[in-house]
């Protein structure tokens, strides 16, 4: 009869925690921080069609560090939840919260139950009407959910971007100030050596902008990162309309000079003398 | 959102299959009965329910208009007089219904559902195309129903963003979708309708001329067929009137329903057909 070698339960968690940390360990950072107009997500990540940041809901987005294949699998669950939820019930009964609840008991039960642990680490958040509003959940490889107030990191310098923003994030950041803090947060070195260069052709950026209406996620082009970053222009928000013209509107600031010009030209809506509103 | 009979409050299974970009295909997997062709029907026959009727399509150069009556009828009562039967399916759509209306309005929130998941899920915008066979497979779902006399019968228009044109496309029960050229129209009233568009549509209409001719098509419908509705003045129901073109999705508001209305009123005083003696009417 074959006796397996005895493992205690201790053992065994913190085998498995230990892998999942360091799978997680290995991917490139994702910071999510609050600002006045909504919440920002700022990843190093230089695909641009294998997103980090998604929507899942008007209101919800969903960020992820780790294996690719594995977060994917918990956005794609996380959209069907949500569309299940707003079509049974009603778009306004879609939280964040019942999101983070239902990743939190998928995530725990795979770390207990099956042979390898999701090296993934999550957040679920949601914007609120107000900023006190706004909803940040972080949820780990094995299931624990933790409610952040104001910003969250993940990933391989998760630590030292955390030290940073506990000392200089405050409520009420501009968008370019929030993006300024992530940005110089991934560009860091943790082990204290001078910071790398992160152009924002490495860089995925989204909004759920609190101004908005509806589906609140926009995904921020290059050009108008790069004009928030700069501390000489004076941009420093999205514009809340979506440019006119065929497409996806998913993404902003992907051809205009500056936001002036953008925030005119989606408010001059072409046809605005025919009768129709 | 748990499988009956799953305590324990993870996703279940179903949703963490990979591949399907498709919400109708994912519920049908976890829960069909949320599919209205899904549900067992009991015996005898169906009881009186509302049945939406008249809807009329207008192409226009670089768009297309939608337009439907208020009413909806059970037998000869008019079960409601302010019902809405033209919707925006996603930002470049919209989808009109003719039929039973319960069911109807079902089939167009899982459609603007089964559309608004495929973008967030693939991360692009679905062709007018797939969006039209997408539809046509949700009819094909109720075929059953459609035999107990549930028919649902959509039509649907939207902006090719490759074409950079409108397009239309009607519907049968068993889920046949048929490219309609210029201009259609489905419900009770259709038969009128269909014969004031072919009078009035002509190419290069203008969105506000395309707008007009719908209304008076639904006018004609509502003149000879009771189960549509005409606009109704003193409780100012007017159709509901959508223009989809490169801009997107609108409804026509009401100030500008109520101009329109008002000039087909007019325009039929003393002339109740509405006859065209000259092109004045449609064009200015």
């Amino acid at each position: 009869m074959n006796m397996p070698f005895y493992v205690s339960p201790e053992q065994l968690m913190k085998d498995r925690a230990d892998y999942a940390r360091k799978g997680i360990a290995r991917g490139r950072s994702v910071v999510v921080l609050a600002y006045d107009g909504g919440i920002a997500f700022v990843a190093e990540n230089p695909s641009r069609a294998l997103h980090k940041i998604s929507e899942i809901y008007d209101r919800i987005a969903f960020a992820a560090v780790g294996k690719y294949n594995e977060f994917e699998n918990l956005r794609v669950a996380g959209v069907r939840y949500a569309d299940l939820r707003g079509y049974s019930y009603d778009r306004s009964d879609v939280t964040a919260r019942g999101l983070a609840n239902a990743y939190a008991q998928t995530l725990g039960t795979v770390f207990t139950q099956e042979s390898k642990p999701y090296e993934v680490e999550i957040v679920v958040a949601e914007v609120g009407a107000r900023p006190e509003l706004d909803q940040i959940y972080r949820l780990t490889y094995d299931g624990s959910v933790a409610d952040e107030r104001g910003f969250v990191a993940m990933g391989g310098q998760a630590e030292s971007i955390t030290t940073a923003l506990t000392e200089q994030w405050r409520p009420g950041l501009s968008l370019g100030e929030a993006l300024g803090l992530a940005v110089a947060g991934l560009a860091a070195d943790p082990a204290g050596g001078p910071a790398r260069a992160v152009g924002t052709d490495q860089l995925e950026v989204a909004v759920l902008d609190r101004q908005r209406e509806r589906r609140l996620f926009r995904r921020i082009a290059a050009p108008l990162v790069d004009r928030l970053l700069s501390p000489s222009d004076p941009t420093d928000d999205v514009p809340h309309e979506d440019e006119r013209g065929p497409g996806p509107h998913d993404t902003v600031g992907m051809d205009s000079p500056s936001l002036g010009a953008a925030g005119a030209s989606g408010t001059d809506t072409p046809g605005t003398d025919t009768p129709y509103g | 959102m748990s499988e009956p009979g799953d305590q324990s409050g993870r996703l279940p299974r179903a949703y963490l299959v990979p591949g399907s970009a498709s919400f109708s295909d994912f519920i049908s997997a976890h829960d069909p009965r949320l599919l209205p062709g899904r549900r067992p029907l009991p015996a005898g026959t169906v009881p009186e329910v509302p049945h939406g009727t008249t809807i009329v399509a207008v192409e226009f150069a670089g768009g297309v208009v939608m337009a439907g009556d208020r009413r909806a009828t059970m037998g000869s009562l008019i079960a409601h007089r302010e019902i809405e039967k033209v919707f925006a399916a996603d930002e470049y759509s919209c989808v009109g219904i003719a039929g039973t209306a319960g069911l109807a309005i079902e089939l167009v929130k899982l459609f603007q559902v089964e559309l608004e998941h495929y973008e967030k899920i693939e991360g692009t915008l679905m062709s007018l195309e797939g969006k039209a066979n997408r539809l046509a497979t949700m009819i094909r779902g109720n075929l059953g129903l459609a035999m107990q006399g549930l028919a649902v019968v959509p039509l649907f228009a939207g902006y090719d963003i490759d074409d950079g044109r409108g397009r239309i496309y009607s519907y049968d029960v068993t889920g046949g979708c048929y490219a309609e050229r210029h201009h259609h129209s489905v419900g009770s009233g259709s038969l009128f309708a269909r014969g004031a568009l072919k009078k009035l549509w002509h190419p290069g209409l203008d969105p506000a001329q395309a707008v007009r001719v719908a209304v008076e098509a639904l006018y004609d419908a509502a003149d000879d067929d009771s189960a549509t509705g005409g606009p109704d003045l003193n409780r100012r129901i007017f159709p509901v009137v959508g223009v989809v073109n490169v801009e997107g999705y609108r409804r026509v508001d009401e100030p500008s329903m109520q101009a329109v209305v008002d000039a087909v009123v007019a325009g039929r005083r003393g002339d109740p057909g509405g006859a065209v003696q000259d092109d004045a009417r449609v064009t200015s």
